[in-house]
């Protein structure tokens, strides 16, 4: 299988200031020195608690963010080496679903021209291969004909969602970022939009880097799993794998920390002490061991390399030498 | 246990009322449940499902536009519906307490937490600032606060997202309430100071003998936490009963299309179990079973006439013809059922 997506070593720093005119203080480390890749055809769920990197990483990806260090590769061509034309290129190949379908979507403009804006600043399209083009993407999501004519706050939830996934795939991209796509939705149109988006991966190859907070959503959708904390890879590998029998630490706290399926599911429980440090002074050597309930003195110190262990990559100090 | 239930509502229904008059929306419709003391009940429905007004019901705190026109509230054995607004604010903050989605929005930004804390024990129990500070010191500590003789002094801005939900549960327990219902406690905390959030209610319900209600969305937090589950639809209570029991053999299909849409950890499941249409317009609700457009099940007799609510035995009930006796039950039909993805659904116009 080929990599669509590769990100190697990838870091963004910004500088944090204090008070109105103060100088630099130091450095957030958003993301910090990351490496992944997503293959043609698949999804790679991201997960994380709030300050972990996550929403970093996918405007890395999306390019709306530079890196401090590291580069995204896609389609073998390295990202930072792209001329004007190539990152045109690239922007089409790579379009976005966000969380919020009342917010993404302007209320003032027509169905039409929501999913067709895309269109229309990439490609040079005569007008009725616009129309022709919309008409087919709003079948694709499953959206009768004639919503193409109508305003934003004629749908529901749901529906604006299947829109703004019209509106991405408008361009043909080859990667789509999904930021919590369906957090925002009501439950009983979770699933049809989480089945939506695995035909559309189907009939269309996509791939998809997914970003959410459901656990068991991610563990769904995903084909592998990158675990963050404090800006750091804790844990990657085989979706499966990894929700059934994680091994770092915190990994093991965050799946059991998901809420239950069923009453009857008993499982150990791992309740972490204490919040997410302040990524403006991560703790030295291991990032999650103020927290971890396995930390010994060299955690403190030095901080595990991300290593093979049974089938997957985890960087923790339990594991290895 | 007591025999008598702790809090009990008959056929109680809450309606919002246009000013015109011309437009009721019934957001809360013949509700019966009742709670015993030491239970935890999960209310559990969409957003407009009518979970929260059924919660602001229970408290007597509904917005001027809405009426509780029907039904008792029967409380700790005294009826809430007969009494005065001051009687009310006797009973709210004191013997039942409510925690709220959004803590920020729920603490106030001007006044120190020692302040916000002690509050309700002014109020309803007229101590003195000094001793409403030290009894606030001692609530934060079984909130397990860090160092709370150095938070009480501190505000709301200078604690994190999961402390100020801690705060906010201090000021629910500050009074020792009875009851307390937590409306979506935990949606905008991350998982696992969630489960330290969850985790420090179930001590808290055990220490003080809480009765709890859990307003949500989620059902996880129902299998987590609740021992009882009332599946609300369109402002009416669906199905009910003890937690295990329904989630082993849902009789509702709403409920049971709700637990299969759920994305599971150890799924091996392609597709998930989608619920086609949306939710209906709570202002112009169908004459029959308000589920009856998205239902699988459906069949002639749900468009026409809404079932009530049957008895299950084991304290369930369900309102869906399919668990009437058998002889109320017709044969099934071409009732129409949505096509793919909700494209038949109100917003269209069609």
């Amino acid at each position: 299988m080929s990599a669509l997506l590769e990100a190697a070593g990838l870091s963004k720093h910004f500088p944090a200031r204090r008070g109105l005119f103060g100088g630099d203080h130091g450095v957030v480390r958003a993301v910090d020195d990351i490496s992944f890749s997503i293959d043609n055809g698949r999804t790679l769920g991201v997960v994380g608690e709030s300050g972990c990197g996550k929403t970093t990483t996918a405007k890395l990806v999306l390019g709306l963010e530079t890196p401090t260090a590291g580069a995204i590769r896609f389609d073998g061509r390295d990202l930072a080496g792209l001329d004007a034309v190539g990152r045109r290129h690239y922007r089409k190949s790579v379009q976005a679903v966000f969380q919020d379908p009342f917010a993404s979507l302007s209320p003032r403009m027509r169905i039409s021209a929501i999913i067709a804006e895309p269109l229309i600043t990439n490609e040079a399209v005569t007008a009725t291969d616009v129309r022709r083009r919309v008409l087919e993407l709003l079948d694709l999501v499953g959206l009768p004909q004639r919503s193409a004519d109508l305003f934003p706050h004629e749908f529901s939830g749901g529906q604006r969602q299947r829109i703004a996934i019209a509106r991405a795939l408008a361009v043909s991209p080859k990667l789509v970022v999904l930021d919590e796509p369906v957090s925002a939705l009501d439950v009983s149109i979770r699933a049809q939009i989480l089945n939506l988006l695995r035909d559309l991966q189907d009939r269309l190859g996509l791939s998809y880097l997914f970003i959410a907070h459901d656990l068991a959503a991610v563990a769904h959708m995903s084909h592998e799993i990158v675990v963050m904390y404090l800006g750091k890879i804790v844990e990657a590998g085989d979706a499966r794998t990894l929700a059934r029998h994680p091994k770092h630490p915190y990994t093991q706290a965050l799946f059991s920390a998901a809420l239950p399926s069923h009453p009857e599911e008993r499982r150990e429980e791992v309740v972490l002490a204490g919040e997410v440090p302040s990524p403006l002074k991560p703790p030295a050597g291991c990032r999650f061991h103020p927290r971890c309930p396995h930390a010994m003195p060299r955690c403190a110190q030095a901080a595990p390399a991300l290593i093979q262990v049974e089938g997957r990559m985890v960087a923790c100090h339990l594991y290895g030498t | 246990m007591t025999a008598e239930p702790l809090l009990s509502l008959e056929n109680l229904s809450t309606h919002y009322v246009s000013q015109q008059g011309s437009r009721v929306v019934r957001a809360v419709d013949d509700v019966t449940l009742s709670l015993n003391a030491g239970e935890s009940l999960g209310i559990v429905g969409e957003s407009g499902s009518g979970k929260t007004t059924l919660a602001l019901t229970i408290l007597r705190l509904l917005p001027p536009a809405a009426r509780i026109v029907s039904g008792r509230l029967v409380f700790d054995g005294e009826d809430l519906r007969t009494k005065s607004d001051s009687e009310m604010r006797r009973v709210r903050g004191k013997r039942i307490a409510m925690v709220l989605q959004d803590p920020m929005a729920s603490l106030n930004p001007l006044f120190s937490i020692g302040d916000q804390v002690g509050e309700p024990i002014r109020v309803h129990e007229g101590a003195s600032r000094a001793s409403a500070w030290q009894r606030a010191v001692g609530l934060l500590k079984s909130v397990r606060i860090a160092s709370p003789e150095m938070r009480v002094r501190q505000y709301p801005h200078e604690m994190s997202g999961g402390m100020r939900q801690r705060i906010v549960g201090a000021i629910g327990i500050s009074c020792g309430p009875r009851l307390l219902i937590a409306d979506e406690p935990t949606t905008s905390l991350d998982l696992t100071i969630q489960a330290q959030y969850l985790d420090l209610l179930r001590d808290l319900q055990r220490r003080h003998a809480l009765t709890l209600i859990f307003i949500t969305h989620n059902l996880g937090i129902v299998a987590r936490m609740c021992n009882r589950l009332a599946v609300m639809y369109a402002g009416r209570v669906v199905e009910q009963g003890p937690v295990a029991r329904i989630f082993n053999a849902p009789a509702h299909p709403y409920t049971q299309a709700l637990l299969g849409s759920l994305p599971r950890m150890s799924d091996e499941r392609e597709r998930l179990t989608a619920i086609e249409g949306q939710p209906p317009d709570l202002a112009s609700l169908p004459p029959g079973c308000a589920f009856a457009a998205r239902c699988p099940m459906a069949f002639a007799r749900c468009a026409a006439e809404a079932p009530p609510e049957f008895t299950l035995g084991e304290g369930r009930t369900a309102r869906c013809w399919l668990a009437a006796p058998a002889t109320a039950r017709a044969p099934l039909s071409a009732h129409a059922v949505g096509g793919e993805g909700g494209a038949h659904a109100e917003g269209i116009g069609g």
